[in-house]
């Protein structure tokens, strides 16, 4: 089990690299919902037997990553008829390399960090570390206040990651909060571009200093 | 001991060889044939001491007390010492020959003497450097050579670039020469003696120190980054043949400094080989990627110098890391390797700097963007140009791959097969090779396809020629030196085994290269090679109408004027590479901004200058020469103030001295 | 004995093959008919029954260059195993071999490029070595990968994994690998997304503007070559992704040349849905593949003791 767990994991980190590395808004959509569904099959590798609360908070994550949430980012993108990020802070190359570091130094610093013995085999925790970083890579370099939302799912799924650690000690209503907590800040956030975007006929957030008076 | 007195005897003859260029008349060419013979009948005495060594039971040694102070006359010729004085009796030699055509002495009035008597002795010295065991001769020895390659490189003194390169190379070698004194000095306290024997049982901290030590100074010599600073500007400078004499052999002079003090050295720390890993990896593929981005034709070849010592210091790595986690397989392949390639880049690179210096003759300028065509006007020197570059970029199935297929397979192997925990870390390296390998295709392409390949892009590059025979003839020598070595590798591991075994101290009976690899495929494998070219040929020739049938321009791709200059320069060919690794590279970028609808003549200028000396040491020289100055009221020419200076000194010692310090 | 006779027969008859079925599948997108599935051989066919047209400029060099690839890559062909068998010769460090092999065929194309002095093709080869430098080394860190998971310095037994076969825990760096070595495979063959084989605006292109000026049967070997080329990485790959064997022996000749048409088929999807990146972004994509060659490594390493 423990191997195939260590392969999804992988795949999740490549297509952490894939969203730094691609301009599409819309590619990064799609990958970022790939990665929520395979984060939902994750809990059914780690546990031996389903039960129920892991059963809904699987559907729920599927449900709401997978699903939900790229449909209303993807509406808002129409809306707003952008299609492709310009011009990041740092280039996408750059931005590949930043995460390929951040990934081996989450690779390389989870061997050393206090866990419980039964994770040291798996992947689970520098993939989650290396997600968020990425997660916090996106929200830095990019302008466009969608890739922003972007990054702060994938930083999301970073969490999410980690918690799988938890899965037995934390009561499903913890989990449930956060995800509710995720839809609604991306529902309003998703509302907000549409404002941004009819208020200064762009979603670049470097326009948001004019607030500053 | 015979071959003591021979060698000894080889040193004394080449050192003095320029002799007869000196007393004789200045026009005079009688003085540079006798000077070039004598340097033959040198090298084959040493050819031959080296042959009979192999027949003496014991290590030859031999050890006078002389009138100085410190240490004694003590020479020994051990394996290591004749791996490395093989190139020493055949590069320069070589030189001398081709020197007759390329520095005629009849047209070099003005240098041509110095020039001859410092060539003998760079030879010279250089071979008392290797067979020197004892500290006080070798720094001697390591003194005339840096002094003698100073005055042979700066023929040209009355060039400026040719002044200043000597400078930085008077500075540089002399910075490194002090690190040698300091590390000899620390090698006197703990051995109690000058003599250069095996130590056992000193204290990690004063073996690490002399190891940093000797990186340093040695490092200086062999051109480790960023300690090559001296190293382009010198050999581009040079005449052709010191160039390949100070590339083939002098910097080898400093990898044997490194190879002999850490034989001496006990038991070497890991990060010992670590350093020289990362060291060899970072000098391999900077050095390459800044001869991609040169112009000057020599000056490429020098930065692929340092490209080659750094895998020459990878293998090294690898081999000091076998001795420390006890892996004998890896010490075998790393240094075997690596000593090999040292044997192999002393080839190539000389013939490749004869080469350079055949072409600069033939076309009058050093800048490979002025060239073009010379394939057509000069197909002897291109064909031994294609050996040699196919042979430095490590290509099958010349020497050059011979030698890091060695350095390869000894890396693969700290991955650790066969329940061998290994040391995958240091597999890593691997990749950089394989980029050097890749880059050095690059770079070689360029300079081929500037230089030899399209139609000439100036009219001196139109009208070179062949050159004469003399000048041919050392450069065939030396490729046939790399199809053999490519061929039959086989036929070096012997000397090799046996410099491996003295250097790790390892019993006779352990590993040796050709039982770790099967390095008789490599022979077998280029024996296919050529047979299977040939079975395409003959095929080809046999095809029912596969004639010439017409002869045309290149196509043009409709554009109805093309000349010389359209064509990709080596500025052009390289111009992704050195923006790929404009990290390393700062290029100065000189781009016209084209405005209107129909521009005016523009100039496009792209320079890579070194990095390191360029952006970092002539600045700080700069700050220095303008705040030092100031120290000058210390010196005031008046005797009571340097007594109170001396006074000053003993006072703080005393206070010093007191507290404890 | 018989093995070896076929595996020698596979890799000089299939390759062009290769092409025509990614033609084949290129067309089907596109809703064309598109040309014979066999038309690569007919071209090469009639290439080398004509005579040839040679630039003035050029030396020797020039037809060397076709001629010391074929034989290159030939001899590349004989030190990979294919499906379940060992290949002809095999020897502890021979993808050192390998990997150099194809160097010294860039070293003689690029070469002949240059020699024509047209500028298209100094162009090409100057696209050709850069590129190489990145692959080349993605290419080292997946031996890397394979040579510490089969615990060998041959081919043979690198692709063919451990004795035992490749287990599931191996699956997470072999995942990395095989996309780094994917990314590698379009590269080193010149396919979309790096290069597009079909273009004939000679300032996009790599391979094909390095041979503007070669005619009849010269270019007819480096179509062919071109072809071997695709053949021999697309069965290194296909040893990672699809390490599946059966029992009888005789089954696994059909099923590898099953497998490599479906490679093929994916060649010719991506080349569907795919556009040419533009030339600069081309060395991102290259160095992902290094990223991700390093990654499986590291991984392997590091979780896998």
């Amino acid at each position: 089990m423990t191997d195939l767990l260590n392969a999804v994991l992988v795949i999740i980190l490549v297509m952490n690299l894939f969203a730094l590395g691609t301009s599409r808004i819309n590619a990064v959509i799609r990958t970022v919902a790939i990665q929520g569904i395979l984060l939902g099959i994750i809990p059914l590798l780690i546990h031996k037997h389903l039960t129920i609360p892991v059963a809904i908070m699987i559907i729920v994550a599927v449900v709401i990553k997978g699903t939900v949430i790229p449909t209303i980012m993807i509406r808002a993108l129409r809306d707003a008829q952008i299609k492709r990020e310009v011009e990041p802070l740092i280039g996408f190359l750059p931005s590949i390399i930043l995460g390929a570091m951040a990934t081996a130094f989450a690779l390389l610093i989870a061997g050393q960090l206090p866990l419980a013995s039964q994770h040291y085999g798996t992947l689970l925790v520098p993939t989650s570390i290396a997600t968020v970083f990425v997660g916090f890579i996106l929200l830095v370099t990019r302008y466009k206040a969608i890739s922003q939302v972007i990054g702060y799912l994938v930083l999301e799924n970073g969490i999410f990651i980690f918690s799988m650690l938890l899965v037995e000690a934390m009561p499903l209503i913890v989990e449930m909060g956060v995800m509710l907590d995720l839809f609604v800040g991306i529902f309003v956030t998703c509302i907000i571009i549409n404002h941004i975007n009819q208020a200064f006929s762009s979603m670049d957030t470097r326009h948001l200093v004019s607030l500053k008076e | 001991m015979l071959s003591v007195w021979m060698i000894l005897t080889a040193i004394a003859v080449l050192g003095f060889s320029g002799l007869p260029v000196c007393l004789l008349s200045s026009r005079s060419v009688v003085g540079q044939r006798i000077a070039t013979l004598l340097m033959f009948l040198g090298s084959i005495i040493g050819l031959g001491g080296i042959a009979v060594s192999f027949n003496e039971a014991t290590t030859p040694t031999l050890c006078v007390p002389w009138f100085l102070p410190f240490g004694q006359f003590m020479v020994t010729i051990d394996a290591i010492s004749i791996l490395f004085l093989v190139p020493v009796f055949i590069v320069p030699v070589l030189g001398s020959i081709y020197g007759l055509r390329y520095w005629k002495q009849s047209e070099h009035q003005e240098n041509g003497q110095r020039l001859a008597f410092f060539y003998g002795l760079l030879a010279g010295s250089m071979a008392l450097v290797v067979i020197a065991h004892d500290a006080v001769l070798f720094l001697i020895a390591w003194e005339i050579m840096a002094i003698a390659a100073y005055f042979a490189a700066t023929a040209e003194d009355d060039n400026p670039d040719v002044c200043r390169a000597g400078w930085i190379y008077l500075i540089a070698t002399h910075v490194g020469t002090l690190c040698l004194i300091a590390m000899f000095a620390l090698w006197r306290h703990a051995t109690n003696s000058f003599a250069l024997m095996p130590i056992v049982g000193i204290p990690a901290e004063t073996a690490g120190t002399i190891f940093v030590l000797a990186l340093i100074g040695f490092g200086f010599k062999a051109g480790i980054m960023p300690l090559h600073v001296w190293l382009p500007g010198a050999h581009a400078n040079a005449p052709s043949h010191v160039s390949a004499v100070m590339s083939g052999v002098m910097l080898k002079m400093g990898v044997y400094g490194i190879i002999r003090m850490t034989a001496l050295l006990p038991m070497p720390a890991v990060w010992w080989g670590g350093t020289l890993l990362i060291l060899g990896a970072i000098t391999g593929v900077a050095g390459i990627a800044f001869a991609i981005g040169q112009n000057d034709i020599k000056r490429m070849l020098a930065y692929s110098s340092i490209e080659n010592i750094g895998i020459i210091i990878i293998g090294l790595g690898l081999a000091l890391l076998g001795r420390s986690l006890n892996q004998p397989v890896w010490v075998v392949l790393g240094l075997g390797g690596s000593l090999l390639h040292v044997w192999n880049h002393s080839l190539f690179k000389s013939l490749l700097f004869f080469n350079a210096g055949a072409i600069i003759h033939a076309a009058h300028t050093r800048n490979i963007d002025q060239m073009g065509g010379l394939a057509k006007r000069m197909p002897l020197v291109m064909v031994l140009f294609v050996v040699g570059a196919v042979a430095i970029c490590a290509l099958p199935p010349l020497n050059g791959f011979a030698s890091e297929w060695l350095i390869y397979n000894g890396l693969f192997n700290t991955l650790g097969f066969d329940g061998n925990a290994g040391f995958p870390a240091a597999a890593i390296a691997a990749v950089p090779l394989a980029m050097i390998g890749a880059l050095a295709v690059a770079c070689f392409i360029k300079m081929f396809g500037a230089v030899f390949l399209g139609s000439p892009r100036c009219e001196s590059a139109n009208h070179a020629h062949n050159q004469p025979l003399s000048m041919i003839m050392p450069m065939a020598v030396l490729a046939v030196g790399c199809i053999g070595i490519g061929l039959f590798p086989i036929i070096a591991t012997v000397p090799l085994d046996k410099a491996v075994k003295i250097w790790a101290s390892l019993p006779v009976q352990t590993v040796s290269i050709t039982t770790a690899v099967p390095l008789g495929w490599i022979a077998k494998m280029g024996l296919a090679f050529v047979v299977l070219i040939g079975v395409i040929i003959l095929v080809l020739k046999n095809l029912p109408r596969a004639k010439v049938v017409s002869r045309a321009g290149t196509w043009d791709c409709g554009y109805a004027r093309p000349t010389a200059r359209i064509q990709y320069t080596g500025s052009s060919f390289g111009q992704m590479l050195v923006s790929l690794f404009n990290f390393i590279l700062w290029p100065k970028t000189d781009l016209p901004a084209i405005h209107k609808l129909f521009p005016s003549t523009a100039r496009f200028k792209n320079i890579v200058p070194d990095t390191i000396l360029d952006r970092l040491i002539v600045p700080l020289f700069r700050i220095a020469g303008r705040y030092l100055p100031m120290l000058r009221i210390l010196q005031q020419g008046q005797t009571h103030f340097y007594v109170l200076y001396i006074l000053i000194i003993v006072i703080i010692l005393l206070i010093c001295g007191s507290i404890g310090v | 004995m018989t093995d070896k006779i076929i595996h020698i027969l596979l890799l000089i008859v299939m390759p062009p093959l290769l092409l025509g079925v990614i033609n084949k599948t290129k067309a089907w997108f596109a809703g064309r008919n598109g040309p014979p599935v066999l038309q690569s051989y007919y071209d090469i066919i009639k290439l080398l029954r004509k005579g040839m047209v040679i630039s003035t400029t050029t030396t020797w060099i020039f037809i060397a260059g076709p001629v010391v690839t074929l034989a290159a890559v030939l001899l590349a062909g004989m030190l990979i195993p294919i499906g379940s068998f060992n290949s002809p010769i095999a020897f502890a460090g021979d993808l050192i071999l390998f990997a150099y092999l194809f160097g010294l065929a860039r070293f003689f194309t690029t070469a002949a490029a240059m020699d024509t002095g047209s500028p298209f093709e100094g162009m090409g080869s100057a696209r050709e070595v850069t590129f190489a430098c990145l692959s080349e080394p993605a290419m080292f860190f997946a031996f890397l990968v394979l040579a510490k998971l089969s615990g060998s310095l041959t081919l043979t037994h690198m692709l063919h994994g451990p004795a035992e076969g490749f287990s599931s825990a191996m699956a997470a760096p072999l995942i990395l690998v095989s996309i780094g070595l994917f990314v590698v495979l379009l590269a080193e063959t010149c396919r979309i997304p790096v290069d597009d084989p079909n273009t004939h605006l000679e300032l996009t292109m790599i391979h094909e503007v390095m041979v503007l000026d070669h005619s009849g049967p010269l270019l007819g070997i480096i179509l062919y070559s071109a072809a071997m080329k695709m053949f021999i990485l697309g069965t290194v790959l296909l040893h990672i992704i699809l390490p599946f064997q059966t029992r009888t022996m005789w089954i696994n000749w059909p099923m590898f040349i099953i497998e490599l048409l479906g490679l093929a088929i994916v060649i010719g999807i991506v080349e569907s849905i795919m556009a040419r990146l533009r030339m600069r972004h081309i060395p991102g994509l290259l160095i992902a593949a290094l990223l991700f060659c390093g990654f499986g490594f590291i991984l392997l390493v590091r979780y896998n003791q």
